[in-house]
């Protein structure tokens, strides 16, 4: 039997029960799940029932240079993609932070890429990359520039994926510095002025350092998703040529639903799981920093 | 007491989660309902538009689902694995995954079912401890598929060994057109490879034992790779069948060696620009060692062993796997793997005389394999795919190939092993 008054002094508490209930099962769960997984050597192809082995998935996956390779590669996809956006981005809201004739019109352009699906994206890039009968490499000929190989070339593919991204994600970045620009108080800017500061002086050393916080906030999001990306490289190259585009996500997913080895999918998956918790730490740190 | 109301009510509303774990398997779901699961596949999209006439003639509701063939895979493999399937009756790819699922017990044994009218070789891949899990469907095997109007203006023959091969697609290359496409996409170009593999006089495996590290075995690398890398079209090592067809229906290739399934499609006018007339079919010219096609059972169909339907699903399975849909495929260019629908006097009238006469020289001279027959073929695939894309890139010239083999058939030996697999049969 309740005490009178209990409920009535946790009412705040009580009714978010069952919705925290069901977040933490939906969330908890398969990542505790994955982590059981990555202690065992459980792989469908041997059809013996799974075993405890320790560490024993963690040091095959290190041992296996293909994964310091997607390591590597994911880490180069991610800060290519995020150092690009950023500057763009920052670059895109300062423009539009000022008033213009058809100002609406393009951040209404900018809107596109952030709602379009990241599939469909992956096909027409795909048809524009298209080394045979692809658009970019009509524009480089009629130019009379050397064609590339584009996605379908070990040596360009990665940075052909990061400009895809950075053509979808670049307005998200913009879009939020965009918000940070139009609170800023302008006291400190009519007090540059008094001081007879040049414009380039107020951007380095008012502007920038106000809207820093702002930018590492938008930074931390993107790098977040970047790190985990899967969808668009998974529709445009499925990690090819060969293993030249497999990012840890990437490799992950091979390993489970095509070679059906889950114990070293879940290893990686939990790799994964650690480097964005420490990135994304390390950036609210910097942001941290900044604020102060 | 409204509190405790309360509280009960919320607990109850948490309830339902569990319950929905609970209803699986104590329920007695309708008899006659069955869950269908087909490849996206010309033999799939038939069975689609005459379920209805089964639907009719049995009273059997049929739920289908179709998929890509590897999501078909990974869709069959998590719900298996997981306890979690529903399906009673699925199209499966015997050489892809039909080991891991004999392995893990999730085809139903077909005791009952008359295999007279199958090759034998054909019902063998899919019989484990003297049960046969998997019906064949669909047989394929290693053509050429070539433009009769661009040799006849270089004024060549259709090449007849690998030798003649090359000269034709040196001959045929020009700014336009590549003089031969073939897979080039790591593991997906593992069958393709196959065939050359076979004609140079070298095997995947051999008694289970991984051997494409043998001087034959490098030879026929050495090949394919400076076929594609010099002659091939651009970005090659990016393409399977999907990426090559557009490109042959374009007019862009003089010559593709592919499967014999995708024929239909190469002379279809909705789907190709090149006219039907200026399209042949020949089989792979013979290497110095060997005139060995591959040719498989690519589809087979297949009971889940977790049916709760059994009755139902064998009904099916005898209806859609029938000799009379048999001939309705052979007359839409599906080429399937019973005996009888090639005997039959109107499929022998209709059907291309390319498919037919490339299809006995495979079935005379064939090898039953396109792949490394084992559980963990996925993986195998990649490895083996890595060793073909160093040798499309760098035209079949990479003095690192032989090493690079040695240590590719090491870690396919050493799956083989893990899944104890290895040696022996």
């Amino acid at each position: 039997m309740i005490k009178s008054g209990f409920f009535e002094r946790n009412l705040r508490y009580i009714f978010p029960l069952p919705a925290l209930f069901f977040v933490l099962l939906l969330m908890v769960f398969p990542v505790a799940y994955t982590l059981v997984i990555s202690f065992t050597d459980w792989a469908l192809t041997s059809g013996r029932p799974m075993k405890f082995v320790g560490f024993s998935s963690y040091l095959g996956v290190l041992k296996e240079p293909r994964f310091i390779d997607a390591f590597g590669r994911t880490f180069s996809f991610t800060i290519g993609a995020v150092v690009l956006e950023a500057v763009i981005g920052t670059v895109l809201a300062l423009v539009l932070n000022r008033e213009f004739v058809g100002k609406n019109g393009i951040k209404f352009i900018l809107l596109l890429p952030l709602v379009s699906t990241p599939v469909a994206i992956g096909i027409v890039w795909n048809l524009f990359y298209d080394p045979t009968i692809g658009f970019l490499n009509y524009c480089l000929s009629i130019l009379g520039l050397p064609q590339s190989g584009w996605v379908t070339d070990a040596s360009t593919v990665l940075p052909s994926l990061i400009m895809v991204d950075v053509w979808q994600w670049t307005p998200m970045i913009a879009l939020i510095v965009l918000a940070g620009l139009a609170g800023l108080s302008s006291e400190p800017y009519e007090s540059a002025r008094v001081d007879g500061a040049n414009s380039t002086q107020i951007f380095c050393f008012i502007t920038l350092p106000m809207i820093m916080p702002t930018i590492l906030t938008a930074v931390i999001l993107r790098a977040i998703d970047a790190l985990k990306t899967f969808d668009i490289i998974y529709a445009m190259t499925g990690g090819g040529p060969g293993y030249a585009s497999e990012t840890i996500n990437i490799m992950a997913y091979k390993y489970s639903f095509e070679y059906f080895d889950l114990g070293s999918a879940s290893a990686m998956l939990v790799f994964l799981f650690v480097l964005v918790l420490a990135a994304s730490l390390g950036v609210m740190r910097l942001r941290k920093r900044f604020e102060a | 007491m409204k509190r405790v109301l309360v509280l009960v009510v919320m607990v109850g509303l948490c309830l339902p989660l569990f319950a929905g774990g609970q209803s699986e398997g104590t329920a007695s779901e309708k008899p006659q309902e069955i869950r269908v699961l087909l490849a996206n596949h010309p033999y799939g999209e038939l069975l689609k538009q005459v379920i209805p006439e089964f639907e009719k003639e049995t009273g059997i509701k049929v739920n289908v689902e179709s998929l890509q063939e590897s999501q078909l895979t990974q869709k069959l493999t998590t719900e298996f694995a997981t306890n979690s399937s529903t399906v009673d009756v699925f199209m499966t790819r015997p050489l892809q995954e039909g080991l891991l699922f004999i392995k893990n017990g999730w085809y139903e044994p077909l005791d009952t079912y008359d295999f007279s009218d199958y090759p034998s070789n054909s019902v063998d891949i899919g019989r484990k401890n003297g049960h046969v899990y998997i019906i064949p469907l669909v047989t394929e095997w290693q053509v050429m598929y070539y433009r009769k109007d661009l040799f006849k203006a270089a004024g060549i023959e259709v090449p007849t060994n690998f030798t003649e091969l090359e000269a034709a697609a040196k001959a045929l290359t020009t700014n336009e057109v590549a003089g031969i496409g073939s897979r080039g996409k790591g593991g997906s170009a593992v069958t393709q490879l196959s065939s050359y593999l076979y004609n140079f006089g070298g095997l995947y495996l051999d008694n289970n034992v991984a051997v494409f590290d043998t001087p034959e075995a490098i030879e026929a690398f050495r090949y394919y790779g400076r076929l594609l890398g010099t002659y091939g079209p651009q970005g090659v090592t990016s393409m399977s069948w999907e990426n090559l067809m557009p490109v042959f229906q374009a007019g862009k290739l003089a010559m593709w060696t592919d499967a014999s399934v995708f024929y239909g499609q190469v002379v279809d006018p909705t789907k190709t620009q090149v006219p039907a007339e200026d399209v042949g079919i020949a089989k792979l010219p013979a290497g110095p060692r060997g005139d060995s096609p591959f040719i498989v059972v690519s589809w087979g169909m297949s009971i889940s062993s977790k049916t709760k339907n059994p009755e139902a699903a064998m009904k099916f399975l005898d209806w859609a796997t029938s000799k009379e849909l048999a001939i309705k495929g052979m007359l839409s260019n599906i080429t399937m793997a019973r005996n009888s629908a090639w005997q039959d006097s109107e499929v022998r009238e209709k059907m291309n005389p390319g498919l037919i006469e490339t299809q006995a020289h495979a079935a005379q001279n064939g090898y039953p394999f396109d792949r490394p027959f084992m559980s963990s073929v996925g993986k195998a695939r990649d490895l083996i795919g890595e060793v073909i894309i160093e040798s499309i890139d760098t035209k079949g010239t990479s003095p690192r190939l032989e090493a690079l083999a040695a240590e590719k058939t090491e870690a396919v030996n050493e799956l083989l092993k893990a899944d104890g697999e290895y040696g022996g049969n």
